[in-house]
């Protein structure tokens, strides 16, 4: 056994309101630069769609994540590592930019300088890749907001597969849910075997993603090694960048942006311990439907003396194994079971899970819409389809969706009695396999969401990682050459770029 | 023959000087500079056909220049290889291989002429690399033309010796063998050794991190780094 330890995130969808306040804090803390303007590290998604890039989940398309050989070996889907290599001068499977959008701002400048006229000026769009005036906007982030556009485009959704899906394109069977994205910082990463460089790594210390932006050659495998398309390739200076899991703020105890500005307040971050002995088998086992359970199994309990004894000879601090027993996603995912991964058939083993979302219930339960099984609503007969969630999460597996709804279900029921009096079936609870204290336990973490609850996040040990006295007069966080941003007007290693728009004027 | 003497035995190892110790500080001071700068993301366009059959191409033919121009006589003897034999083999792996090149480059300039995105995300600095490695080709295909009037392949031996002597610093007696090349084949190599002078200032520099990929081969899928100083 090696003990590793992993600031894990879950995201209850139950609550998720598509206000995409996380999209824009993590746009204007990280991406808000010339090349990644296209680029949401986190995003938000209206489901059912084709998502952000387009059909991402459509890994025939993409060669997204890994595959299983009959022997039992995983390989990336793209290839053998000689297979990718050889796909170095031009990668067949990596998205344009038009898959996902052309980025593009208003000529502003516009609305001032033009003569006076009949008609009022507009501001019309311009290209940011070319400097072009745009004719019309194609598409954007998020094109597909509360099921925009044509039934036709939204149903290739890869997660309709087995799903009669014409039948959800009807007005009255139509259902939606928000699917907020961000990179899954996995076990197993697919992007971080993609790299011929081997610039992206894992961090052993909190299990964060990066990409070393210095060796970073910018031959684009991980772009489409990642099933979920979260690493996107800077056009402008030609690196990938991706999700940061905004380290320098979990270095420091606090949540991501995402996490923090949340106003739906449906996202945990916590410890999880895992053994990093056990992913490649994990990652590997025959069936799909395994692999969710097969990664709860990697997952250990932290208040097991072994495993306490086994992470601190691995060099877990203390702090975090108290953190760790104190994790929101810990029991949301291990006790509780109502966390799941996203599309755990990739072999990536990720770190972001979701609470399924119950579709809107109470009021159609008692106007008798939907019947009742043990004194609980009947989650077969939510709006959502049990089958679209359960290949959303859990690689088709209608089980373990079913178990997390009904325990939700419970939940409330129980809360229900217990604010607004009304029956309550004691069989409803038991059927769960919960117990009350549990349902108390969870609803103080869903319903109430206090900060402290929904945020254990345990502080780096820096002394570890570095020597702050020389760290005396450095430096922040730069990109390029120390202090300097590696691009200067008389540059000789290929800076200073033609700018595509007007020049912002003045230094920033 | 002050000319010859220059640029035949002294310019390529100002080129080689300018080439390894510009890649050197660069890859010291500059490495977020360092990429192979793709634009494939923007538009991919013919570059699956123009990017493969370039790289391919000029892998190869980079390859065939050094076993051609380095390897002992005494092998090609021992393979019982006539300089004639080697001369036609030469010409036309290298012919093969050049048009491959050229199909590919014409392609490759065409793109990134006529896609308005990648052309305004063009640096000079490219332009000067592309333009430079299409005359330098369009040079050395030519050379097989001159080859093609004398195939007792004398000149070709006259080549080897020259840089057979320039890579053993021996560059006064290596400007003296080539003087009596044909002008085509000299200009060719003046602008060959150009691409090595340039070489650091441009993207260039990615060919040292295409040598460096193949240590993918060898490592493990999964990278993990710990942040602790040693001893704690």
């Amino acid at each position: 056994m090696k003990v590793r330890a992993q600031i894990g995130m879950v995201l209850n969808l139950d609550k998720c309101i598509g206000c995409h306040t996380c999209s824009v804090t993590c746009k204007q803390v990280w991406t808000s630069r010339p090349g990644v303007e296209y680029a949401w590290f986190n995003n938000v998604e209206s489901k059912p769609g084709v998502g952000y890039p387009d059909e991402w989940e459509n890994q025939d398309k993409w060669q997204g994540g890994w595959k299983r050989e009959p022997s039992g070996a995983l390989r990336l889907r793209q290839g053998s590592r000689l297979g990718v290599l050889s796909k170095i001068f031009a990668n067949p499977a990596l998205p344009e930019i038009d898959d996902y959008y052309e980025p593009f701002t208003y000529d502003y400048e516009h609305l001032q300088q033009a003569p006076e006229r009949g008609t009022s000026p507009s501001a019309r769009p311009r290209s940011l890749l070319s400097g072009r005036t745009l004719e019309k906007i194609e598409k954007g982030p998020n094109w597909e907001e509360i099921l925009g556009g044509e039934f036709e485009r939204r149903a290739r959704d890869a997660n309709f597969d087995g799903l009669q899906k014409a039948i959800y394109g009807q007005f009255e069977q139509t259902f939606m849910m928000y699917l907020p994205r961000l990179c899954e910082h996995c076990l197993n990463p697919a992007c971080v075997a993609s790299c011929p460089s081997g610039a992206i790594y894992k961090r052993e210390e909190d299990g964060i993603v990066l990409i070393d932006q210095d060796k970073c050659r910018g031959w684009r495998m991980c772009v489409s090694g990642c099933p979920y398309k979260k690493i996107y390739y800077n056009w402008k200076s030609g690196k990938s960048e991706k999700c940061t899991f905004c380290f320098p703020r979990i270095e420091a105890g606090l949540p991501t942006v995402c996490s923090e500005t949340c106003v739906g307040r449906i996202r945990y971050l916590g410890v999880l311990l895992y053994d990093a002995d056990r992913i490649a088998e994990a990652a590997a086992v025959e069936r799909e439907r395994d692999l969710y359970e097969a990664q709860l199994g990697i997952f250990l309990d932290p208040n097991d003396p072994a495993v306490i004894a086994a992470a601190r000879r691995d060099g877990v601090p203390d702090a975090w194994l108290d953190a760790a027993r104190h994790s929101p996603v810990y029991a949301m995912a291990m006790r509780w079971r109502i966390a799941l991964p996203l599309h755990p058939e990739y072999r990536t083993l990720p770190m972001v899970w979701y609470v399924p979302p119950l579709s809107p219930i109470q009021t159609a339960v008692q106007s008798g819409m939907i019947g009742e099984v043990d004194g609980l609503p009947d989650v077969g007969a939510l709006r959502i389809p049990l089958q679209y969630l359960a290949n959303l999460l859990t690689a088709g597996d209608v089980d373990p969706v079913r178990r997390a709804l009904e325990r939700l279900l419970a939940m409330r029921a129980i809360m229900r009695h217990r604010h607004v009096g009304g029956g309550v079936d004691p069989r409803s609870a038991e059927r769960t396999g919960l117990s009350e204290a549990d349902f108390e336990a969870m609803y103080r973490l869903l319903g109430i969401a206090n900060y402290e609850d929904r945020f254990v996040i345990p502080t780096t040990h820096r002394e570890y990682a570095e020597n702050a006295f020389e760290l005396k007069g450095s430096c922040g966080f730069t990109f390029g050459n120390g202090c300097s941003g590696g691009e200067t007007s008389l540059s000789l290693f290929g800076g200073n770029r033609r700018r595509t728009l007007p020049d912002e004027g003045g230094a920033v | 023959m002050a000319v010859n003497a220059f640029f035949f035995g002294i310019y390529p190892y100002i080129a080689g000087t300018v080439f390894l110790l510009g890649s050197w500080v660069r890859f010291d001071r500059e490495q977020y500079l360092w990429r192979s700068e793709s634009s494939q993301l923007l538009r991919c366009g013919s570059l699956r056909w123009g990017s493969n059959l370039f790289h391919v191409g000029i892998i190869g033919l980079f390859f065939g220049h050094l076993v051609g121009l380095l390897t002992p006589l005494a092998v090609f003897e021992a393979l019982g290889l006539t300089p004639h034999d080697k001369q036609i083999i030469a010409m036309t792996t290298g012919g093969t291989l050049g048009l491959a090149i050229l199909v590919g480059l014409i392609l490759l300039i065409h793109r990134r002429l006529s896609e308005p995105r990648i052309r305004a995300n063009t640096h000079w600095s490219d332009w000067v690399t592309l333009v430079w490695l299409l005359s330098t080709l369009l040079l050395g295909l030519s050379t097989i033309a001159v080859s093609a009037r004398h195939l007792d392949g004398g000149e070709m031996l006259a080549l080897m010796g020259w840089a057979k002597h320039v890579v053993t610093f021996r560059g006064g007696e290596a400007a003296a063998l080539i003087a009596g090349a044909s002008l085509v084949f000299k200009i060719h190599i003046v602008f060959g050794l150009t691409l090595f002078l340039i070489f650091p200032f441009t993207r260039l520099v990615h060919i040292w991190s295409g040598i460096g990929s193949l240590g993918y081969l060898l490592r493990p899928w999964q990278l993990v780094r710990s942040r602790r100083l040693p001893g704690t």
